[in-house]
């Protein structure tokens, strides 16, 4: 376990910790948005959903910091 | 294969058989936990019952094993509690595991200053043996084992049971019947009440076994163990020794073969090593609903527990939830039948554990979905959380792996919300009406407890100097004066002259910055339906 300071390649832009007040009802908000859709309208929405959320978070460094993570993670097999 | 002896209580012949019939004011059903609790808490209030069961032992297997905070609140009252905390395992922290890395932590106190730690793990067969030696020393409660109800017919201002027993059957009469039977609740089916909800097709299996080596303390599960590669399992410790395992094993498992002794061995042995000896205790295989009726007040039955209501194991809100419902329902139930409350203050007793079982409904089947995704989207977002964890501590916090039982709150038309009658209140913390009380030691660290002040009537909570004086107060409400320093003063956001209306369930009926008399008489009478 690491805490928010340590991971590798972090420039410290994107925030690690819990930043929700309300965790289990955004997680499962956004699990029972995909109900019912196929694979390919899955990849759609997420596709809308992480642009819309990127432009509200409107910082640069935090969102290539998320990618960044995003892709290292999938890339040490956590698939 | 048990090492707990199941002792067998004595049938009594019933007078009733003899001719000797007298109308009860409230006849129980079922002797698990629920409904010796209510007995207890009525008895409490000087109402007797008669508790009807149809077996004559304690529940067989280990069954609901997580004894909350707040249901052991409730039993301190009886005196069983200090006994149940010893005999049991006492844990506050979880652990999860993603394959063998621990990932997350969680501690479930995060107020320590309690008399009663967030959990004792507790086999469901000693809390029931506890409490049927306490009702069976209890003169105002009549225990009966081997009385089956084969009969209800509602009437309009009571019920009449039929009771079957090795001598024959005879009929009782109640002014309330109230049904704690469970799940598959005879009272239920023979009132043809419908039982609507979710059927979840996962398959569980619980082993219960004596493992002879140390034990772990807190409470564990692993996504993804080496040792159960493609599920999850949940390891708790129970009293003597007892581990509980429970493997997730899928929906399309064969459940006789999964029992088959050899194969839980094998298992077993995968998890614990080569090295490792145990014996076995229990041994079945789950699958499970979540369910609510409509209705938990139809005419004069009213129903509590399982029986009324369902949910999956993750979080403990089956047996505790169960308690909730009973100290909920046994102080309303004695102001009815002392007529110093309207028989509609009973519908609150409804609305209120509705809202509770909707929310631990939610909690549960949220924990159910992130433990066996539904589809495979959710699956996605389950493992890319999972992934995450190690790195990013948001992600641990999304974990689900059991929200644990917590007292929920409710909104009520018994509560007078903050600032009716106290608008300039300033509130920055401490329970809000419609949350639960706050433990608190009122000398010292080591108690004495605020919890232990706590009667069966209504409790007026106020923070005074010592020459404060409460004058005269309404009838049922016991004044409690708090010393301004303390824990207790933090936990309530109190100053010299805050003070709050208590519940007998301990929930929060109403609160004031300043000691006002008429304020607090026009909550009390709200707070029992007289308002």
């Amino acid at each position: 376990m690491s805490d928010d300071t340590s991971a590798a390649g972090s420039t410290g832009a994107l925030r690690r910790t819990l930043n929700l007040a309300r965790p289990d009802e955004i997680y499962n908000a956004i699990v029972d948005a995909h109900k019912d859709l196929d694979d390919a309208q899955c990849r759609a929405l997420d596709a809308r959903l992480i642009l819309l959320l990127a432009n509200h978070v409107g910082d640069e460094a935090a969102i290539r910091e998320a990618l960044a993570a995003a892709r290292q993670s999938l890339a040490e097999g956590g698939a | 294969m048990s090492s707990y002896t199941y002792r067998h209580y004595s049938y009594r012949r019933p007078a009733e058989l003899d001719g000797k019939a007298e109308r009860r004011p409230v006849v129980i059903v079922g002797a698990g936990m629920a409904g010796p609790t209510l007995a207890l808490s009525l008895a409490q209030r000087g109402v007797p019952s008669v508790i009807l069961d149809e077996d004559d032992t304690v529940s067989l297997g280990s069954r609901s094993i997580c004894q909350a905070k707040h249901s052991l609140e409730i039993w301190d009252r009886f005196g069983i509690a200090s006994r149940m905390v010893e005999k049991g395992i006492t844990w506050e922290q979880g652990e999860v595991y993603l394959g063998d890395k621990p990932i997350y932590r969680f501690n479930l106190q995060p107020e320590p200053g309690q008399k009663f730690p967030a959990f004792v793990n507790l086999q469901q067969y000693y809390v029931e043996e506890y409490l049927f030696e306490r009702c069976l020393a209890e003169p105002a409660i009549d225990l009966r084992f081997r009385n089956k109800v084969v009969a209800v017919t509602p009437q309009s201002d009571g019920v009449t049971v039929e009771v079957e027993t090795p001598d024959g059957r005879y009929a009782l009469e109640a002014d309330w019947l109230v049904a704690c039977d469970g799940v598959r609740s005879p009272v239920r089916h023979m009132l043809g009440l419908p039982y609507p909800g979710e059927v979840f097709h996962d398959q569980f299996l619980i082993a219960d076994i004596r493992l002879l080596s140390e034990l772990p303390k807190e409470r564990r599960f692993w996504f993804y163990p080496p040792f159960h590669p493609t599920n999850s399992v949940l390891l708790h410790r129970q009293a003597d020794n007892i581990l509980r395992v429970d493997f997730q094993l899928g929906r399309d498992a064969d459940a006789e073969a999964e029992k088959k002794p050899e194969n839980v061995d094998c298992r077993l042995r995968q998890m614990f090593g080569p090295e490792a000896r145990w014996e076995h205790e229990w041994t079945s295989v789950y699958t499970f609903t979540c369910r609510m009726m409509e209705r938990f007040l139809h005419g004069r039955v009213i129903f509590a527990g399982d029986a009324a209501h369902v949910v999956s194991p993750f979080g403990a809100r089956g047996g505790n939830g169960a308690i909730a419902d009973v100290d909920n329902l046994a102080w309303k139930l004695a102001l009815v039948l002392e007529k110093a409350a309207p028989e509609r203050l009973l519908e609150s007793y409804c609305s209120e554990r509705r809202a509770a079982s909707r929310e631990n409904i939610l909690n549960s089947t949220r924990s159910t979905d992130f433990i066996t995704p539904k589809f495979p989207a959710s699956r996605a977002f389950r493992d890319a959380t999972l992934a995450l964890a190690r790195d990013f501590p948001f992600a641990r916090a999304l974990i689900n792996s059991g929200r644990l039982s917590v007292p929920t709150l409710h909104e009520s038309g018994l509560d007078t919300p903050d600032g009716d009658s106290d608008p300039d209140a300033n509130w920055r913390r401490g329970p809000a009406p419609g949350r639960a009380m706050i433990d608190a030691p009122l000398d010292g660290e080591r108690g004495p407890w605020l919890v232990d002040r706590i009667g069966p009537d209504f409790s007026l909570l106020t923070f005074a100097e010592r020459d404060f004086e409460f004058g005269s107060l309404p009838q049922r409400l016991t004044g409690i004066r708090v010393s301004t320093e303390g824990l207790a003063r933090q936990r309530y956001d109190a100053q010299p002259g805050t003070t709050y209306l208590i519940r007998p369930d301990r929930y929060i009926a109403a609160r004031w910055r300043r000691y006002d008399p008429a304020a607090i008489a026009a909550a009390l009478r709200r707070a029992t339906g007289n308002g």
